[in-house]
């Protein structure tokens, strides 16, 4: 697999070099989504170093400091920039760590479904015949049904397979599955589409002429030409994972409030919204909102960037 | 026209069969009824005559068979949560659901229609860009989110609309309508916004780049040449023109209108059956889980037969086609 991804980077590389780079510079929204998404990443990601408190240290949580109010609202206190939650949790701490949580899992989420949406239209493309039939019937029976409701029914049947106690150890792994098995099929489908392009191209021929057998061939040399789009694609699914991912948390069926992704705190802030405590709720919800539209806004731009037809 | 019926139907039986079979397969390797029915002080002997009294001793082909021919007579046995009988359970809950989900459609259309056509014909307009704007947040907002918000600001800030139930319900035969009291409508108007906004967007960009479209035809240049009024040519020509796809993505949306009330219904407490889904998942209720799946695809199927139909009433090229096809 090293071949695929040197030619990963070297499609990178020849984009950046070419239209791509004069495109971002030329959009100032984009260049703003761009920052607020590195931003999102630095404060998820260095949550550990960056964060004023750590929410999962229970020691150092006191009741008495449940729902404070933000430091400009009479009663908030400068220690608390963003209030505080119903266990006296420092709440930009708490979604600063929770952002993490949810990238997390969107990432893995889209990767799961990536990888197995190309590897089953990599074989239904490469294959044809009886398996190409099987896995595209079940790609459109499910498509026809939506995302979250597929989500909600893996996660269901995970959870009675699992036992309760163990659903909530496994957590995020039956979320990257749940949300996994519900976007592949628009992965198989494009690379089956690509897939039956390319094995009739001239390359592909000589490679078989050369005598290279056929799991060699689809994989050293079609997949990376069929990876193009799979990879605009994976930017928009990235934005759905993060959502369905806060969805379901929101939901109560996602990660637990110990372990709080951004859906789980706004699920937390919804029960505290009438009695005045709104910012567990809206600051969440703010950057779960900003964060998603900045990485659609820059999937739509990769697309129409990569889009020759558009240039 | 009858032998594409009959292929569509054969088709939509098939997906229906693989729907049942997964539900089935639910029913199967989760869980142990027995166990999550009885508990755990039942002696041995009992629990093996549930066991016989439940069918779960038969062979697999048996029980699949036994399930289908429950399900299309709509038993689903009992739940495993409130030992009531799925199928009424579901029955119960489904008008508050339908009447969200058309009132979420109605919403969406009457808002997203006339929206689609003003940016559609004045794609420059600043009200246009506007809109545009407005509906990229539509779409990238979740759902749940936006629920919220219309809470914090209707119902607790303003406090004009409740946020939670379907105010007085009036029961007519089997059916329980919110829609002739007043609370019924004040209750509706919050959760049908939320529900209605994503599909809304979708109407208006849809309507909007069709009108675009068709706009630049030749036929609309020649209706301007004989002279007809805008109006005519905007209304009377472009817009018919663009409401065939329309019709589609409105037919195939009202399935996943469906599917994402079990969203909606939980944020605003809507007594229907996506919150009823949402508590079987929590609670692990497999009967009520497979009945709710199969009810789904089974609207999805007829959605999808309806609009493949409708598409040959309202698309005359089509039945020109299959004429031509029959001919030969």
């Amino acid at each position: 697999m090293m071949l695929p991804t040197a030619r990963v980077i070297e499609f990178w590389r020849n984009a950046s070099d070419s239209d791509i780079f004069w495109s971002f510079k030329r959009s100032k929204l984009v260049m703003l989504s761009a920052l607020i998404v590195v931003v999102f990443f630095i404060g998820a990601f260095g949550a550990p170093w960056l964060a004023p408190h750590n929410p999962f240290d229970l020691a150092s949580l006191e009741l008495s400091d449940a729902f404070k109010p933000p430091f400009w609202v009479e009663g908030g206190e400068a220690k608390y920039i963003l209030g505080t939650d119903d266990q006296g949790r420092d709440l930009l701490s708490t979604i600063m760590y929770g952002s993490r949580i949810s990238l997390v899992v969107g990432f893995m989420s889209v990767v799961f479904a990536m990888t197995l949406g190309i590897g089953l239209g990599l074989v239904a493309g490469y294959l044809g015949g009886a398996a190409d039939s099987l896995i595209m019937r079940i790609a459109d029976v499910q498509l026809s049904f939506p995302a979250i409701l597929i989500a909600l029914l893996v996660d269901g049947v995970t959870r009675g397979i699992l036992g309760e106690a163990r659903h909530s150890d496994f957590a995020e792994a039956v979320l990257v599955v749940a949300i996994g098995l519900s976007y592949w099929v628009q992965y198989a489908r494009t690379v089956r589409g690509s897939v039956l392009v390319e094995k009739n191209k001239e390359y592909v021929q000589a490679a078989r002429v050369i005598g290279l057998s056929g799991p060699l061939i689809a994989i050293r040399h079609v997949l990376p030409n069929v990876l193009g789009p799979v990879l605009v694609i994976a930017t928009i699914n990235l934005a759905l994972a993060i959502i369905t991912e806060a969805t379901l948390s929101f939901l109560g069926v996602g990660l637990p409030p110990t372990e709080p992704s951004l859906g789980t705190l706004i699920r937390i802030g919804n029960d505290f919204l009438f009695s005045g405590e709104w910012w567990i709720t809206i600051f969440p919800g703010i950057v779960l909102a900003a964060l998603v539209l900045s990485v659609n806004l820059l999937g739509d731009w990769l697309r129409d960037a990569l889009n020759p037809k558009l240039r | 026209m009858i032998a594409f019926i009959i292929r569509r139907l054969v088709q939509a039986a098939l997906v229906m069969l693989a729907v049942a079979f997964i539900a089935f397969a639910m029913f199967n390797f989760v869980g142990d009824p027995v166990a999550i029915m009885a508990g755990q002080d039942l002696p041995a002997e009992q629990r093996i005559e549930l066991r016989k009294s439940l069918g779960l001793d038969d062979p697999t082909p048996v029980r699949f068979a036994r399930f289908v021919g429950n399900a299309v007579q709509g038993k689903f046995g009992l739940s495993y949560r409130t030992a009531e009988p799925v199928g009424k359970m579901i029955v119960e809950r489904l008008p508050a659901t339908l009447e969200l989900s058309v009132m979420a459609m109605i919403v969406a259309l009457a808002v997203g229609i006339p929206m689609g056509v003003f940016s559609g014909l004045y794609p420059q307009h600043w009200l246009s860009r506007a809109m545009m704007t407005v509906s990229l947040i539509g779409i990238s907002l979740p759902t749940f989110l936006i629920g919220i918000l219309l809470i914090l600001i209707f119902a607790v800030m303003l406090g004009w609309l409740p946020s939670f139930g379907r105010g007085d319900v009036i029961r007519i035969g089997g059916w329980s309508t919110g829609l002739l009291s007043v609370s019924g409508w004040k209750a509706i108007i919050l959760p049908a916004i939320t529900l209605g906004l994503f599909q809304m967007t979708l109407i208006m960009r849809l309507v909007r780049s069709e009108m675009l479209e068709v706009l630049r035809t030749d036929y609309i240049k020649f209706a301007r040449a004989r002279g007809l009024s805008n109006r005519a040519v905007h209304f009377g020509h472009a817009l018919k023109n663009t409401l065939v796809p329309v019709i589609t993505i409105t037919g195939l949306q009202l399935g996943s209108i469906i599917a994402f009330a079990i969203i909606t219904e939980t944020v605003f407490s809507w007594p229907g059956v996506g919150l009823l889904f949402l508590q079987s998942v929590q609670a692990v209720d497999i009967p009520v889980m497979a009945a709710y799946l199969v009810a789904i695809g089974l609207l999805f199927v007829l959605i999808n037969l309806i609009v493949d139909i409708l598409y040959f009433v309202v698309d005359p090229r089509l039945r020109s086609q299959s004429a031509k096809a029959g001919a030969k």
